[in-house]
């Protein structure tokens, strides 16, 4: 009888306990479909002035790699490109796609911040990208040397993504 | 000093709110009658000192003093002096500061003009009142101090968020924060009830007026930030289902019900712990809202900066008000005893259906937005969704379908037992209209979706059914027509006030339905001397020219409207580019009319000479905003009804003597 009037009680008692979980949560972070699954296949030509194209069998070649998904007009990569290169000096192999840009603002934007990438695709339709799954540039995988996707990261990487999410997933890989 | 005058003020308004809140319920629990009387002059000096307090912050803004932290980050010298006070709430900080100043007023109300109430239910309310008080203002003393100093002070502020400098918008949050707080008027009055462990047809009287205003501001509120998302955001909607405007809508929705229960108590005596319950989860809705805005567990175009520790802090809040209202009320509520019984069918049975059926609303907009939140809390963060309008209009429009049928027959039938069959058959009449009316419409219209005439005839159902209700109330035509005019004069407003509101819904559904079904779209890259048609109207691009604002720079397109070669209008729609912060905002140019408003807005140059134009025909959209006005306007006049003021004159009579003293 009196348990009727424990309902309300009861509803908001989960709701409370939800809303706390949820509190040390971040609703931005968003789960790549792909993680934990292959690359799927692909193979796209180098941007303007570069030689190396990028495939889906370059990621298998038993080399830890980090494809890095960017674009000349994206404000994001721009402040990313930094943290890019200083991965690319601590010798991490990294490519890069370049999702629906003009080929020759891709050029020219390696050309002016530098170039960090071993390899480039230049994605110009995004057909690829949409395979990848991609939300919006920047976007980062680590892929291990059996083109397996182990960690992805979306927008752009700031000094804490790379040291707790990008490195540790690299040291994954190489186990 | 300024900001060291504002602070100081918020922590004694924190003392006296804590006075306010634990002598008064000692007090009354025990019978101390000088702890009973300093629940008044504790809410009004709180009132005076969060006065302070709010008054120091907005002459921080308007001398754009910068060495104040929160001025700086969102003001600067260069905005209009309208912004520069809205401003003042355009932010977490400030717009606490603007919670706990309507809170403090509604006290203050109660302690001046609530000489009617019994004492001590008087004393719980203000101190149920002073206790929210307190949780707000540590809130904001302890984790967002509006008067934070800044040292070294910067030369020049970062500015207030370009989408927010706009006039709908400089008064969207008082009027939603009056609404919210407000709500907590009924809550204060629910809790002492329990306390008192006694709900009569007084209380719901005393109630009632403080429902109805709190009702009336959000019913603006609500509508206003819904205008503004029209005609700001350049997309042409008007609604959007996010979790922010769902966390002002919910407690309308409750609110709402609230105010159809609390007639039920009013008149018969019945729906008790019920209409307590509403009161509690109205104002509960109301603090919902506030967690989910501030705390970041949503995300959403309207969440402020946000805040672990702020959203740890009002959790706990929300906890122990909300949760202790409820343990509350499920150990006193048992004990309310119902007083008018009556029949299924009967105006008492038509209000618990509106109270359903609302409530089933309101749950549903609530599922639809947390869902997401539960959904990433029980896969631990692996499941993302985002709950759109397919889901709100597929679940909350059936609802609405059978609310609008009943509140054309509920009114007309009577207190305890009614005949169904024979109050169906008093609306012959409002059929015969409503099917002229769906006719009428058939024939203009032409062709259209059948459920959009099915709306329409909704709306033209509700519509007719309140006007008929008054003419059956007044015996027009079975009477001589002096005699009916007679009833007519003696009919109490609040009656007049549920026709308004009720005529005004009908208008809000009009519109929407004749708005989405109707409307037309056009997107095209135009260049100048180019035209694009749209429902008869041909807009002819003259170009763009460059424009100074005063703290922005804009582009302004020019747009002819002919209308079979007769000019009609001339439509301006900018890009505002602004530089602190740099943002672009579109101000779309929209032509209002009765009948059908037309809407231009421009987007990106292509980079050859062309501008990306969007356009929209939207037939009788203004119609779901008047609607929204006249609701309001019923609810104004209901408050004026002469039974909410009657104890008016006792007030007078008995004021003066204890005015004097506290004077003295």
């Amino acid at each position: 009888m009196v348990l009727r009037y424990l309902l309300p009680l009861g509803v908001f008692a989960a709701v409370a306990v939800a809303l706390g979980v949820s509190l040390t949560m971040d609703p931005r972070i968003i789960p790549s479909a792909l993680k934990g699954k292959t690359v799927p296949e692909f193979a796209l030509a180098a941007v303007q002035g570069r030689h190396l194209g990028l495939s889906s069998d370059n990621l298998r070649e038993s080399a830890v790699t980090v494809v890095n998904v960017f674009a000349s007009w994206c404000g994001p990569c721009r402040i990313e490109h930094p943290l890019i290169m200083k991965l690319r000096d601590s010798g991490i192999t990294v490519h890069g796609i370049n999702y629906k840009d003009r080929p020759e603002n891709a050029a020219e934007w390696l050309d002016t911040f530098g170039d960090p990438y071993l390899r480039t695709g230049a994605d110009l339709d995004g057909r690829v990208s949409i395979d990848w799954g991609v939300y919006g540039v920047p976007e980062t995988y680590v892929i291990d040397g059996h083109g397996l996707i182990i960690e992805k990261h979306v927008g752009p990487l700031m000094p804490d993504d790379i040291n707790e999410k990008i490195l540790p997933a690299i040291a994954r890989a190489k186990r | 000093m300024i900001g060291e005058i504002g602070h100081y003020a918020l922590i004694l308004a924190l003392m006296l709110a804590l006075v306010q809140g634990t002598l008064p319920l000692v007090g009354a629990a025990r019978g101390i009658g000088p702890w009973i009387a300093v629940a008044r002059p504790a809410a009004v000096g709180q009132f005076v000192f969060i006065t302070l307090a709010f008054t120091m912050l907005m002459a921080g803004y308007i001398v754009s003093d910068f060495s104040i932290e929160n001025v700086a980050l969102n003001s600067h010298t260069a905005k209009p002096i309208l912004y520069k006070i809205s401003g003042v709430w355009g932010n977490h900080e400030g717009s606490l500061v603007l919670w706990v100043l309507i809170l403090a007023i509604f006290g203050a109300a109660v302690a001046l003009f609530g000489a009617n109430l019994p004492p001590t239910l008087r004393a719980r309310v203000l101190a149920v009142q002073g206790l929210v008080g307190v949780g707000f203002l540590l809130f904001t003393i302890g984790t967002s101090n509006p008067f934070a100093r800044l040292d070294p002070a910067p030369a020049q502020g970062q500015g207030l968020n370009p989408l927010l400098q706009d006039p709908g918008l400089a008064f969207h949050p008082p009027f939603l924060y009056l609404g919210y707080v407000g709500f907590s008027m009924a809550f204060a009055f629910a809790i002492a009830a329990l306390i008192e462990g006694r709900v009569d047809p007084a209380w719901a009287r005393w109630v009632r007026p403080w429902t109805l205003a709190a009702w009336c501001s959000l019913t603006i509120g609500v509508a206003l930030g819904s205008w503004w998302a029209y005609y700001e955001l350049g997309w042409g909607g008007w609604w959007f289902w996010d979790p922010v405007e769902n966390a002002s809508f919910m407690p309308w929705l409750a609110g709402t019900a609230l105010l159809h229960s609390a007639t039920v108590v009013e008149k018969r005596d019945a729906l008790k712990s019920w209409t307590i319950l509403l009161a509690i989860l109205t104002f509960s809705l109301s603090l919902l809202g506030t967690f989910l805005v501030r705390s970041g567990v949503l995300t959403s175009v309207h969440a402020f900066a946000t805040d672990p520790e702020r959203g740890v802090f009002i959790l706990a809040f929300l906890i122990v008000v909300i949760g202790g209202s409820l343990v509350l009320y499920a150990w006193r509520a048992p004990s309310l005893k119902g007083g008018g019984l009556f029949a299924p069918i009967s105006r008492e049975g038509g209000l618990i259906l509106n109270n359903l059926l609302l409530t089933t609303a309101c749950a549903t907009v609530l599922l639809g937005t947390l869902y997401p939140l539960f959904l990433d809390v029980l896969s631990g963060g692996e499941a993302k969704v985002s709950v759109g309008p397919p889901y709100f209009n597929g679940t909350f429009v059936p609802i609405m379908l059978p609310l609008v049928l009943a509140a054309a027959i509920g009114p007309l039938l009577p207190w305890k037992r009614a005949d169904l069959l024979g109050t169906l058959g008093r609306l012959q009449f409002v059929f015969g209209a409503v099917l002229i009316c769906g006719l009428v419409a058939w024939y203009i219209a032409e062709d259209g979706p059948v459920l959009a005439f099915f709306g329409l005839a909704l709306a033209a159902w509700l519509f007719v059914g309140s006007l008929f209700e008054v003419s059956e109330r007044i015996k027009l035509g079975r009477v001589a027509l002096g005699e009916s005019w007679r009833r007519a004069r003696g009919q109490p407003r609040a009656t007049y006030g549920m026709t308004v509101a009720h005529i005004g819904l009908a208008c809000t559904i009009f519109g929407v339905v004749a708005s989405t079904s109707w409307e037309s779209e056009k997107l095209q890259v135009m260049r100048p001397g180019e035209t694009m048609t749209i429902a008869g109207y041909t807009l002819r691009f003259e170009g763009m020219r460059d424009l100074r604002g005063p703290n922005y720079d804009a582009v302004r397109g020019t747009f002819e409207v002919t209308r079979d070669g007769a000019p009609i209008a001339t439509l301006f729609p900018e890009v505002r580019t602004f530089t602190d912060p740099p943002m672009q905002t579109t101000e779309a140019a929209i032509r209002p009319t009765l009948t059908a408003d037309l809407y231009a807005a421009v987007g990106d140059p292509d980079g050859t000479g062309g501008w990306a134009t969007r356009i929209y025909h939207k037939p009788f959209v203004h119609w779901i905003w008047f609607g929204a006005v006249i609701m309001t306007f019923g609810g104004l006049i209901s408050l004026t009804d002469r039974r909410l003021r009657i104890g008016v004159p006792t007030r007078r009579r008995r004021a003066r003597p204890v005015l004097k003293p506290a004077a003295a």
